[in-house]
């Protein structure tokens, strides 16, 4: 019979620290959608969608039966609506967006992401087109996400987007000023987007993938902080085996629920991605995982390095458990969505510096920032910039998440309630960097990118 | 197919017999059972073969959930392969 000690601890995980699969996440390809008339292409899309995920949401919930483990979110993400969608202009892109919510609304997943263009090196009428639709297409659907790829280590820099970006962020604020600026919470900037990443709001089905894919996120910062809260005596070698540890039985329920959905759906299973994606309730959050492991808050001297720590070591843990890994692969810090970030900034520890450096060791990037309603687009633009080229000169996927929330200041908080948390408001630099970001053009791909 | 049932709670009388004899009704074969009791605080496992089971896994899996919170306990029903997974290379 299983060891009873073992039974027990995998319970205490799930009922007591929230261990859970965050997101099973089905990746539709919608190439063969193209077609010269918005109508026809909106009407193919959802078609295909609706016909692909009829038992997504079914099948999430058997296997959440089955194994006793919940599985918070079903989603869908499609190929990047920009390139399936050709030579489409302003209002075909409108009509599908509204066919993608839809399709959501009828499948009964929580969200649809691909409202997408990549655009790191130049970009087509097509994908400006869309890049322009995306306030509005935010502001009149529910579970429509966006994502704008402006730049890869092979690449380099597209500032010209970058510039737009800015302007974007600050019109999807404006058109759902009556939600808290909720649109700007669909809207993510990234470097390096990854193609079979499960998450929201980044997620999209890339364009070197197949038909159709099962991708799964794992989640579970509480799981870790526990384990660690167990070992308060443990030192650094030590805490990283425990990490390991941690990471590895997490991620092995996620590979068991891929595995499971991919056979009960008959779809192959992509990659598990090795997240520890905190939420809002307590006891589920990063930033108490750093503060488990010595420091008085998060935001202090000294949480880089713990973040670097925890995020190398539930790779290395979370690695071994998979057959297959991808995504986005790491600890994710998005502020409104974690209690003890949101704790942080209101104690004045963590600030919006800070949050950077700690993107350049960890998942991700600037996530769930609230920050004032009046914000320049250039200034929301050269904080894209820094953040986007963190990601580029190292290699890696960063993003940016920020809500210039309308109407409000610094001390206000911006709420929207469920996994999406609340914010408080964040103090900016006041200084301009309006002449840098209107030069227009490229910054050249850096000469990590000289790899042949 | 086999599943784990966990019960966990304060102790009271009947308990064992009580999911057994919900087990029995739904036809899941009792292959072993493990129980303690730390000073009130008890918990018992239970594996049991449901490949017979006379109602789907998710009526068998909400029946014992409700079981557990009618005599205040806490009742799990899960696949033996979350634990094997997790636990096991």
């Amino acid at each position: 019979m299983l060891n009873t000690k073992d039974i027990l601890e995998t319970i205490e995980m799930i009922r007591t620290d929230h261990l859970d699969i965050r997101t099973i996440t089905m990746g539709i390809s919608l190439l063969d959608c193209a077609c010269e008339s918005g109508n026809t292409f909106a009407t193919r899309i959802y078609e295909k969608i609706t016909k692909k995920a009829e038992n997504l949401v079914k099948t999430g919930e058997e296997i959440e039966k089955k194994y006793g483990v919940p599985i918070i979110n079903k989603r869908i993400s499609v190929t990047p609506i920009s390139l399936a969608g050709g030579n489409l202009g302003y209002d075909d892109y409108i009509l599908a967006a509204k066919a993608l919510d839809k399709a959501a609304s009828n499948t009964g997943v929580n969200f649809i992401g691909g409202y997408s263009a990549l655009v790191q090196k130049g970009s087509t009428p097509a994908e400006d087109a869309l890049i322009e639709s995306i306030p509005e297409a935010l502001a009149c659907t529910n579970a429509v996400c966006s994502s704008v790829n402006v730049a890869t280590t092979k690449s380099g820099i597209n500032m010209d987007a970058v510039a737009k970006m800015g302007h974007i962020i600050k019109k999807a604020a404006l058109l759902t000023a009556n939600n808290d600026s909720f649109g700007c919470a669909k809207l993510v900037v990234f470097a390096n987007a990854p193609d079979d990443n499960p998450f929201m709001a980044g997620a999209f089905h890339g364009v070197g993938e197949g038909e159709c894919i099962i991708n799964v996120g794992v989640s579970g910062p509480g799981v870790v902080r526990s384990a660690i809260a167990k070992e308060p005596d443990a030192n650094f070698a030590q805490l990283a085996e425990i990490i390991k540890k941690t990471a590895f039985k997490i991620t092995r329920v996620g590979q068991l629920v891929a595995r499971e959905a991919s056979s009960m759906l008959g779809i192959p299973f992509g990659i598990v991605d090795l997240s520890l994606a905190p939420t809002p309730a307590i006891g589920d959050s990063v930033a108490r995982i750093l503060e488990e492991m010595g420091l008085e808050c998060c935001g202090a001297y000294g949480t880089t390095a713990a973040l670097a720590l925890l995020n190398d070591a539930v790779k290395k843990g979370g690695v071994m458990a998979s057959s297959q890994v991808g995504g986005l692969s790491g600890a994710f810090i998005p502020v409104s969505e974690d209690e003890g970030m949101i704790n942080a900034v209101n104690k004045g520890a963590l600030t919006l510096e800070k949050l950077e450096a700690m993107t350049a060791v960890c998942s991700v990037g600037l996530d769930m920032i609230a920050v004032p309603g009046d914000t320049e687009a250039d200034v929301i633009s050269a904080m894209i910039a820094d953040e986007i080229s963190i990601g580029v000169v190292n290699y890696k996927t960063t993003a940016v998440r920020v809500i210039p929330a309308f109407g409000k200041k610094v001390g206000d908080t911006i709420s929207y309630g469920g996994l999406w948390g609340e914010a408080p408001v964040m103090e900016i630099n006041k200084y301009s960097p309006s002449k840098f970001i209107g030069r227009g053009g490229r910054i050249p791909a850096p000469i990590q990118s000289l790899k042949n | 197919m086999k599943a784990v049932i966990t019960v966990t709670g304060k102790d009271n009388v009947g308990i064992i017999a009580k999911v057994s004899s919900l087990c029995s009704k739904y036809e899941a074969n009792i292959l072993d059972i493990s129980q303690t009791v730390l000073q009130d605080y008890f918990a018992m496992m239970m594996l049991v073969d449901v490949s017979e089971l006379n109602v789907n896994f998710g009526d068998f899996s909400d029946a014992m959930s409700k079981l557990g919170s009618d005599n205040n306990l806490i009742i799990n029903t899960m696949h033996e392969d979350i634990f094997n997974s997790m636990h096991r290379i």
